[in-house]
């Protein structure tokens, strides 16, 4: 569809009242993920939140290596760029030398779950006061496609071509539940941006993380269930239906421990 | 005098690590140098000393990369097998051009190898280790008052050039008991500003972004460009070295660390039989202490590296030398120590040879 230019004076434009605008949050860069990607969507929330919360000149940011290697671009905030995996490692350093500022990490399924396995184990279960945002798309993105530790059985990937099979590759990692296990994590959440319902439910999940944070509770980990319409080759609708069909009941959303 | 005491070497390193202001400290356990890790973490919380025993060398690297990246003054400590294990996040922090400092104490391998001193790590340390074209500025230590020293001069070096500093010992120094003298150090008047760090972005100022990725060719051959130029001028300004007994020296062993202080008894017991030998010790092994060595070789008979490996460094030598004199090489590896008097027999046997120039004497 071709954008419509709508032409009004400033006198017309001053009685309007904002009710949708870009954070401050976020910097004047397009994002370059694919159409239809839940990145950019949990971007914008996240950043939302930061914006609504006040929290900007507080908040120190975490990237992963995967397609989201470049969040800092988007995210108008202060940001280190960690090794693949090792983004929790980092962020563990940010948050022991400023334990007054908000620190998150951003992961994807590869980084958080197969390489920095350790890594998110062990930060979790310091009980390390940050938030770590899981985007678990069932599929290493950046690198074309390829089997992820989530992939679910059956699921078709350049490195699992006939499908994942439990002989070969073993079984889909259900990381968010190992980590609500262990002491150390306060809240474990798993949300999803495929509608705007669940949109609003990952904004108000990330609001309360970052508050939990305030409140030195403990890790808070939160997963969302999010596509990969061109790895997985779909349209984005498409994609969408599919996550709900095959990917939640794998990975069922809602709270898998909430602080006491 | 309160400050002279008698200390191990690992433990003249932490207790120097925290005088010198370091505000964190990231380390896994290993032999011999866990020390270290102990030391640190009795004194921590009195002292104001963020001390985390991570779950890996690999975690300990990244947690330096994170705070070294977030302003602090931040080290990291371990052995050989664990330094390799640190490789991937020293050429990251290299790249990200943050300031920190890496000690190696060095022990036999390769593979899990022993736990007895080594100067088999001499590549790793100074030709990078990691992927990439990057350099650490590294000092070797030859006593445990310099394994106490060097530590307030490569957290300077490191914060001067915004790059990761090692100090290369071995297990020997690390063990060894000697007597260490702790110098007047007063952290604010040497930890610069670090406007760079991510300490949280204020309206005042656009955001800090602390990243080794720069998927533009020309911008990245733009950053190793700049790398390369600072590398350069520390080849120009940072150079160390000891000379002993050169003077009127007809032949040198070049040594460093602890196989320095072998080889200096070494030459004193050649004296004693005529031969007047000499040692030069470089205390930094990058930068390189290329151009004295080069002088010496102008009018000496004949160089013998000697190391606790099997000819890392002489390999610097020879490019040092370029032919000018005789380079020998003597070695012990897999955590033996040299004995004086096997430098002395490598010394006559490098004289006796009358080698032409570039042949190897083992």
């Amino acid at each position: 569809m071709d954008a419509v230019e709508i032409t009004m004076t400033e006198e017309e434009r001053q009685t309007l009242e904002c009710v949708y605008e870009r954070p401050g949050t976020l910097t004047d860069m397009r994002f370059h993920y694919c159409p239809g990607c839940g990145h950019s969507v949990v971007h914008r929330v996240l950043m939302e939140v930061v914006d609504e919360l006040g929290i900007q000149e507080q908040t120190i940011g975490v990237a992963p290596v995967g397609c989201s290697v470049f969040a800092y671009h988007y995210l108008n905030i202060d940001m280190q760029e960690a090794a693949h995996g090792r983004a929790s490692a980092v962020a563990t350093a940010v948050k022991r030398i400023h334990p007054d500022r908000y620190v998150f990490s951003y992961q994807g399924d590869g980084d958080l779950a197969a390489i920095g396995t350790a890594e998110t184990i062990h930060t979790a279960n310091r009980g390390e006061n940050i938030l770590v945002v899981f985007i678990n798309n069932a599929i290493y993105g950046m690198t074309g496609g390829q089997m992820a530790p989530t992939t679910l059985l059956g699921m078709k990937t350049s490195t699992s071509p006939a499908g994942r099979t439990v002989e070969t590759a073993g079984f889909p990692l259900k990381i968010t539940d190992m980590v609500a296990m262990l002491p150390g994590v306060a809240y474990a959440t798993r949300q999803s941006v495929h509608t705007p319902n669940a949109v609003r439910q990952l904004k108000k999940a990330l609001t309360k993380s970052f508050q939990y944070q305030k409140e030195k509770k403990g890790l808070c980990f939160v997963e969302v269930v999010s596509n990969c319409p061109s790895g997985w080759k779909m349209t984005p609708v498409e994609a969408n239906h599919w996550l709900v069909e095959h990917m939640f009941p794998v990975y069922p959303p809602g709270d898998l421990k909430v602080p006491q | 005098m309160d400050d002279v005491r008698l200390m191990k070497g690992n433990e003249a390193l932490a207790e120097a690590s925290i005088r010198a202001g370091c505000q964190a400290y990231f380390g896994y356990p290993i032999t011999p140098q866990s020390e270290i890790l102990e030391y640190l973490t009795a004194e921590a919380r009195q002292r104001g000393m963020i001390v985390l025993q991570a779950e890996s060398e690999v975690a300990a690297i990244n947690m330096v990369y994170g705070g070294a990246g977030a302003g602090a003054r931040v080290m990291t400590t371990s052995s050989s097998p664990g330094i390799s294990l640190m490789q991937e996040g020293l050429s990251y922090i290299a790249a990200a051009e943050l300031p920190c400092l890496v000690v190696n104490v060095n022990r036999g391998g390769p593979g899990l190898g022993t736990i007895q001193p080594s100067q088999g790590d001499y590549f790793q340390a100074v030709k990078g280790g990691g992927h990439g074209d990057y350099h650490l500025i590294v000092l070797a230590p030859s006593s445990v008052q310099e394994m106490a020293d060097f530590v307030f001069d490569a957290f300077d070096l490191a914060d001067k050039y915004r790059n990761p500093a090692m100090i290369l010992a071995d297990g020997a120094l690390g063990q060894m008991m000697e007597k260490v003298e702790f110098r007047q150090y007063d952290p604010a008047g040497h930890i610069p500003p670090k406007p760079w760090a991510t300490t949280g972005k204020p309206a005042s100022r656009e955001r800090n972004i602390i990243t080794s990725l720069h998927i533009q060719p020309e911008k990245m051959e733009e950053i190793n460009l700049r790398l390369q130029e600072k590398y350069r001028v520390i080849r120009e300004q940072e150079v160390r070295f000891e000379e002993l007994d050169t003077e009127d020296a007809d032949i040198v062993i070049v040594a460093y660390g602890l196989v320095a202080r072998i080889a200096h008894r070494a030459s004193q017991l050649a004296r004693d039989e005529g031969i007047k030998a000499g040692v030069l010790r470089p205390i930094t092994l990058f930068p390189f202490p290329t151009l004295p060595i080069r002088a010496l070789a102008e009018r000496v008979d004949g160089i013998l590296v000697v190391e606790m490996n099997a000819g890392q460094m002489v390999e610097d030598v020879r490019l040092s030398v370029e032919g000018r004199t005789p380079v020998g090489f003597y070695g012990r590896m897999g955590g033996v120590i040299p004995s004086p008097e096997e430098v002395v027999d490598a010394l006559k046997k490098l004289i006796a040879q009358k080698q032409p120039r570039h042949a190897e004497a083992y």
